[in-house]
């Protein structure tokens, strides 16, 4: 009925006013003529976009010639260092006979920078872990698979791992902890510092803002004075003055000392960020949930975290990358992360003065890290837009 | 909607109070918002409470349900006395229904998680019973078809009429109303006031705070005028706007009835 009506009254008024329905209908030829319409070649295509955007300005076309000139001057002599005049395998000899790169510090040393002090002839096992893990990250990020099976999946996965890692058992040859070092170590801390991070950072941000004075108390305590020292001071007491509180005879793993460090630190600063993000939560959803009869569980787990954590994807991510590239903070406190077992290999006479290749390697790697997980969170973000 | 809806039906609210208010105060600081409020809302019945901005009408219905703690006097829902045991709140919460004026659905989920998400976590009805549930009730506000959409996706109408499935799927003994039509473009607040319509022919308690007085007179059992944390009157629809006793109520509809 309603949309009936104002068709009707249209219909009325063209009826009564003729001047009007002519008019009308001049609108509705220049419509149509509109539509034959083409815009101008020069601001659709290849030249429209150039013109667009790289010459649309007096400024913007000087800039644009000056950046032409300067990659022509800095990309063939890359290219030529790079890969043209460039030793890909061979001894540290023959790099320094070439005019090019030498990524035959890489291919030389690839066991060594990948394992580290990991015994040799087990060096399948951490492999395999490395495998495990990444293909399990593959599968969990498509989020239809998200069940519980998954979950289980993960909790077989580390066992696996940790198993693969230390041996003992099933006849494989025990392996120290002191020994585990490269790239499974820096994966270690990173993977488990930044997921039992999060969590803790989510309670923790809860906590800051709970009405019982003494939940409050103890968390604002925590997040400022977490916050307020740098993580290599951090590190230096977990390894050297957490030892000395020890009765005599116990030891901690090192590594442990170093994870747990890593995540108290991480979550700090999530815990912050989430606190942003509930602070973003209107008092209408938490009414809107406890006029259900949800309890503050219920309440957080099923209405206001999903929405606040969905807000603060992008400055987590800044945090859980951030941490990612902190682990490397872990060389002064002795542990051989994929960054020290590179810098060992520099310091071989061999192959010294080739950090530039070998740098440009980590840094391959770490980028290939945080970049995997910048646009993963992108992609989770565009799933979760509920448009809003 | 002259001729009242109170007076056509057969059923009348009951003798049993569903509701009680007994000498209730209330401060925000030093404001003293609720000043000693004595209610008594039967089964069944529909009240419509209005009065100036600021006069205490939406906290006196949010301390229904506990979403404002009052401070003095008692209140008394479906037999249960609100203190402060939690487990008393959230069971007269699962009870009493409510619907905001800014909707207040929940954006991360459809329509229909909205729904369910009640009778799922607060109920622990299976989730496929609870899904049939929200289906039925959104067809009930006419909105069937929006079923898998977002709540941003909604105009302010069908999000309101699906705020009010939301509570009906909980099956609550009684509907408190935040003047839920003061935040919605005008040609919608004619489908919201439908939906009241009906849930008031099937006999839900109800207690509205609206400005709508064409709904009040023809869907009220009583209209409470309220000012400064007081009800300074109340009265059958037909007095309420025929007699008004207090000059108060009197400037009060002359500024609200043009």
């Amino acid at each position: 009925m309603q949309g009936a009506r104002p068709a009707t009254g249209t219909a009325g008024k063209r009826k009564g006013h003729g001047r009007k329905k002519e008019v009308e209908m001049e609108t509705i030829s220049r419509t149509i003529d509109t539509d034959h319409i083409r815009p101008p070649v020069t601001s659709v295509g290849v030249i429209g976009w150039i013109r667009a955007n790289l010459f649309n300005s007096v400024f913007n076309s000087i800039l644009t010639l000056v950046t032409l000139f300067l990659l022509g001057k800095v990309v063939p002599p890359l290219v030529r260092w790079a890969f043209i005049d460039s030793v890909w395998v061979g001894s540290g000899q023959a790099c320094k006979q070439a005019a090019g790169a030498c990524w035959s510090i890489i291919s030389s040393n690839f066991r060594f920078i990948l394992f580290g002090f990991y015994p040799q002839e087990l060096q399948w096992r951490p492999l395999v872990a490395m495998l495990i893990l990444f293909g399990l990250f593959f599968y969990s990020r498509d989020r239809t698979h998200w069940k519980k099976s998954l979950g289980y999946a993960w909790i077989v996965g580390l066992i696996l791992m940790g198993l693969l890692m230390t041996g003992g058992i099933f006849g494989l040859t025990h392996v120290e902890s002191t020994q585990w070092s490269g790239l499974p170590l820096t994966l270690l801390l990173a993977v488990f510092g930044l997921t039992a991070a999060y969590p803790l950072g989510v309670v923790l941000a809860l906590g800051r803002r709970s009405k019982m004075p003494a939940v409050k108390t103890m968390s604002i305590l925590y997040i400022e004075l977490i916050r307020g020292v740098p993580l290599i001071s951090l590190l230096f007491m977990s390894s050297i003055i957490f030892p000395l509180f020890l009765p005599e005879g116990v030891t901690f793993n090192k590594i442990l000392r170093a994870q747990v460090a890593i995540i108290l630190f991480t979550a700090a600063y999530i815990a912050e960020v989430v606190r942003g993000g509930l602070q973003g939560i209107s008092r209408g959803q938490y009414e809107a949930a406890e006029s259900l009869g949800l309890n503050y569980l219920l309440t957080m787990r099923l209405i206001i975290l999903p929405q606040a954590l969905k807000i603060v994807i992008p400055p987590s991510v800044s945090i859980l990358i951030s941490a990612f590239k902190d682990t490397s903070l872990v060389v002064i406190i002795a542990l051989f992360d994929i960054l020290r077992t590179t810098q060992t290999v520099l310091s071989n006479p061999e192959w010294m003065g080739f950090s530039r290749e070998a740098y440009l390697f980590i840094g391959l790697l770490y980028f290939l890290g945080c970049f995997s997980m910048s646009n993963y969170s992108r992609k989770l973000e565009k799933e979760l837009s509920t448009g809003r | 909607m002259s001729e009242g809806l109170a007076k056509k039906e057969e059923r009348n609210p009951s003798n049993e109070a569903m509701i009680e208010f007994i000498d209730v105060h209330k401060w925000f600081g030093e404001f003293h918002v609720l000043q000693g409020i004595d209610l008594t809302v039967q089964r069944q019945e529909r009240i419509v409470i209005c009065g100036p901005s600021g006069s205490g009408k939406s906290t006196l219905i949010r301390c229904i349900n506990r979403l404002e703690e009052h401070q003095k006097g008692r209140i008394i829902v479906d037999g249960i006395e609100l203190t402060n045991n939690i487990k008393n709140i959230e069971k007269i919460r699962a009870e009493v229904g409510m619907v905001f004026q800014h909707f207040n659905l929940f954006p991360h989920l459809n329509i229909v998680d909205n729904l369910a998400l009640g009778p799922l976590w607060v109920r622990k009805v299976p989730k496929k019973q609870a899904e049939e549930a929200a289906m039925h009730y959104l067809e009930k506000v006419h909105i069937a078809e929006q079923a898998k959409k977002y709540p941003g996706q909604l105009s302010g109408g069908q999000q309101q009429r699906v705020a009010i499935a939301r509570s009906l799927c909980m099956n609550p003994k009684v509907m408190l109303f935040d003047e839920p039509t003061s935040a919605l473009d005008p040609e919608m607040i004619k489908e919201v006031l439908d939906v009241m319509i009906d849930l008031a022919k099937e006999g839900m308690t109800m207690i509205v705070v609206t400005h709508e007085m064409g709904f009040a007179r023809s869907v009220a059992h009583r209209v409470l005028f309220m000012d400064y944390g007081k009800i300074v009157e109340g009265n059958t629809p037909a007095e309420f706007f025929s007699h008004p006793q207090h000059e108060r109520t009197k400037l009060f509809l002359s500024q609200i009835l043009h």
